[in-house]
């Protein structure tokens, strides 16, 4: 069935308000058409990824988009670029590659787009769409966020089509905009062999996210079984996981997101086409898969990557707490990722100052996986995060060990693997 | 030469090549490299395997909302799929392919087959899709 488009939808077709706006709507309603969507619905806010440079095709889009007069018609923040802004001495790479992802930041921050570059957008205090608003978000883990955590409403908008949306400021009203595409159909339900102590333990979560994206795919899943009201990092390291290892957009998490009070609340009231009973065992393979089987406990580390997905204040002072008193090895590069708008913020609060006392680097408006950032090292990374664990190792090469926040830190004052097995169960 | 399946045309474009079968859906950020077309995801059971010229067949898109991007970064250089043929439907594939038309005028079909022909495409296998988004093996 074609999209049935407004007069205004219509206009802009056909070039009434120039090039750009005339290219943004043409994908706009090829992607109306690939999702079967029948209208467009306007939205209220947008975020755009598609200002990370991957190639001559991202400065050639945006210039056609520039060229052509076109402007952002919502507010809209910008995720990661491929440099640090603000500290370009934390580049390792060419000066051309970091001037092209340099151009395409500041060419979207041209159409009007808010110069925020974090991939955590839901932890810009003024960015932060309410309960049940319509908008288009790019950003795997934001989109997952934007859904299960905000209860707002997003489809999975990738790049080109994330601006496109922000340009004419309407979507399709498709997938996980419409009340029906938010049912749960599967449940994975925690089984009872899977210890306490770990189910309160940050550690459980992002390798809970990875069997979360194996098992649900691109279905709306509901996890049952989890201590109820858990925290947004917790939450947030479910959807950076699931986001990478399978194409999640939206889960519930019974008792914790707001649109699943209860298993039924997520289900609609009706039956799930799947139910799985996650085992310990499964979370003990998936916690394996994110780190390289040749680093062992003591084997030495040549960096930790935390803050992906950005650091939020809260994360920040809790690793600067961590760190208290401690230095980290001289042979391991400890480096925080955090949105610029949180290290405002973390720096007027002395934040800042603390962790860079223990020895650690901060790092905004990219990530580390993202290019040549850190340090050239053959030693293992490590990280708390199964996004950089799941993603570096074909972005940048990188050999990585998973462990929690805890065993990362300790690992990088001791300048060797560390971590605490007990809460995973004897073997 | 087989029946001729009648896919859904996510974007328009006409392709002869070997089917590149894929066990598990792949994100092309993160797991094609668009200077070789090659398949970098380490955590892919086809790791390693040679995707640019290829007929892509594969369940689903996955992942990262940065695959747009590859597609058309892979398109504008030469080493991206021949076509894609999906089981099901997948707007940010469709997007990648529509940037790398308007930008390049480079058209690679991307088109979506029941899964029950997605599972009679045997890996290898010459596949040519038309204009209208008809899939032809053999």
């Amino acid at each position: 069935m074609p999209v049935a488009l407004a007069d205004a939808d219509r206009a802009l077709l056909s070039g009434t308000s120039g090039d750009g706006a005339a290219l943004a709507m043409r994908l706009v309603v090829r992607a109306a058409e690939a999702q079967d969507a029948d209208r467009l619905i306007p939205i209220t806010r947008a975020h755009v990824d598609s200002c990370l440079y991957h190639g001559q095709a991202s400065l050639d889009f945006v210039r056609r988009l520039g060229e052509g007069g076109a402007q952002v018609s919502v507010p809209t923040t910008l995720n990661t670029g491929a440099v640090d802004l603000l500290h370009p001495e934390l580049w390792r790479g060419d000066e051309a590659t970091a001037a092209r992802g340099r151009e395409l930041m500041e060419a979207y921050r041209a159409l009007g787009c808010r110069p925020t570059f974090t991939c955590a957008p839901y932890q810009v205090a003024d960015a932060r769409p309410a309960f049940g608003e319509q908008v288009a978000w790019g950003e795997s883990n934001a989109i997952a966020f934007c859904n299960s955590v905000l209860g707002a409403r997003t489809e999975r908008y990738g790049d080109f089509i994330d601006v496109a949306c922000a340009i004419v400021g309407r979507a399709p009203d498709a997938g996980l905009h419409r009340t029906d595409g938010r049912r749960a159909v599967v449940v994975l339900r925690l089984a009872a062999d899977v210890p306490d102590e770990l189910l309160s333990s940050d550690v459980l979560y992002p390798v809970l996210g990875i069997v979360l994206g194996r098992r649900a795919g691109s279905r709306v899943a509901a996890i049952d079984g989890l201590p109820p009201n858990l925290d947004e990092g917790r939450l947030k390291a479910i959807c950076a996981a699931a986001a990478s290892s399978g194409a999640v957009a939206m889960f519930h998490v019974v008792g914790s997101t707001p649109e699943a009070a209860t298993l039924d609340d997520a289900l609609y009231g009706g039956e799930p086409e799947e139910t799985v009973e996650v085992k310990l065992e499964e979370l003990r393979a998936a916690r394996d898969s994110l780190s390289d089987a040749a680093a062992r406990p003591g084997s030495p580390i040549g960096a930790v990557s935390l803050g992906t997905p950005h650091a939020s204040l809260d994360e920040l002072r809790a690793i600067a707490d961590e760190l208290e008193g401690d230095r980290v090895d001289s042979g391991v590069e400890l480096l925080v990722s955090t949105g610029r708008t949180v290290l405002d913020v973390a720096e007027q609060e002395g934040v800042v100052e603390r962790l860079r006392d223990a020895g650690a680097e901060l790092l905004v408006d990219t990530c580390s996986y993202l290019g040549p950032i850190l340090r050239p090292n053959a030693l293992p990374t490590m990280t708390d995060s199964a996004k950089w664990a799941y993603y570096a190792p074909g972005n940048i090469g990188a050999s990585v060990v998973f462990g929690s926040r805890t065993e990362c830190l300790r690992s990088a004052v001791m300048g060797r693997v560390w971590r605490d097995d007990s809460l995973w169960g004897s073997r | 030469m087989g029946q001729p399946v009648i896919g859904r045309v996510l974007a328009p474009g006409s392709a002869t090549a070997p089917a590149l079968l894929l066990s598990e859906p792949l994100s092309l950020w993160g797991g094609l490299d668009p200077a070789t077309g090659e398949l970098i995801d380490a955590h892919h059971p086809q790791h390693g395997a040679q995707v640019g010229g290829r007929v892509l067949v594969m369940p689903a898109g996955r992942g990262s909302s940065s695959s747009s991007s590859t597609f058309a970064e892979a398109a504008r250089g030469g080493t991206a799929p021949a076509a894609i043929v999906l089981g099901e439907p997948d707007m940010i594939l469709a997007i990648g392919a529509a940037v790398a038309d308007e930008l390049y005028g480079i058209r690679i079909p991307v088109v979506v087959v029941p899964p029950v022909e997605l599972a009679a495409i045997g890996d290898g296998v010459l596949v040519t899709i038309s204009e209208v988004g008809e899939v032809t093996l053999g």
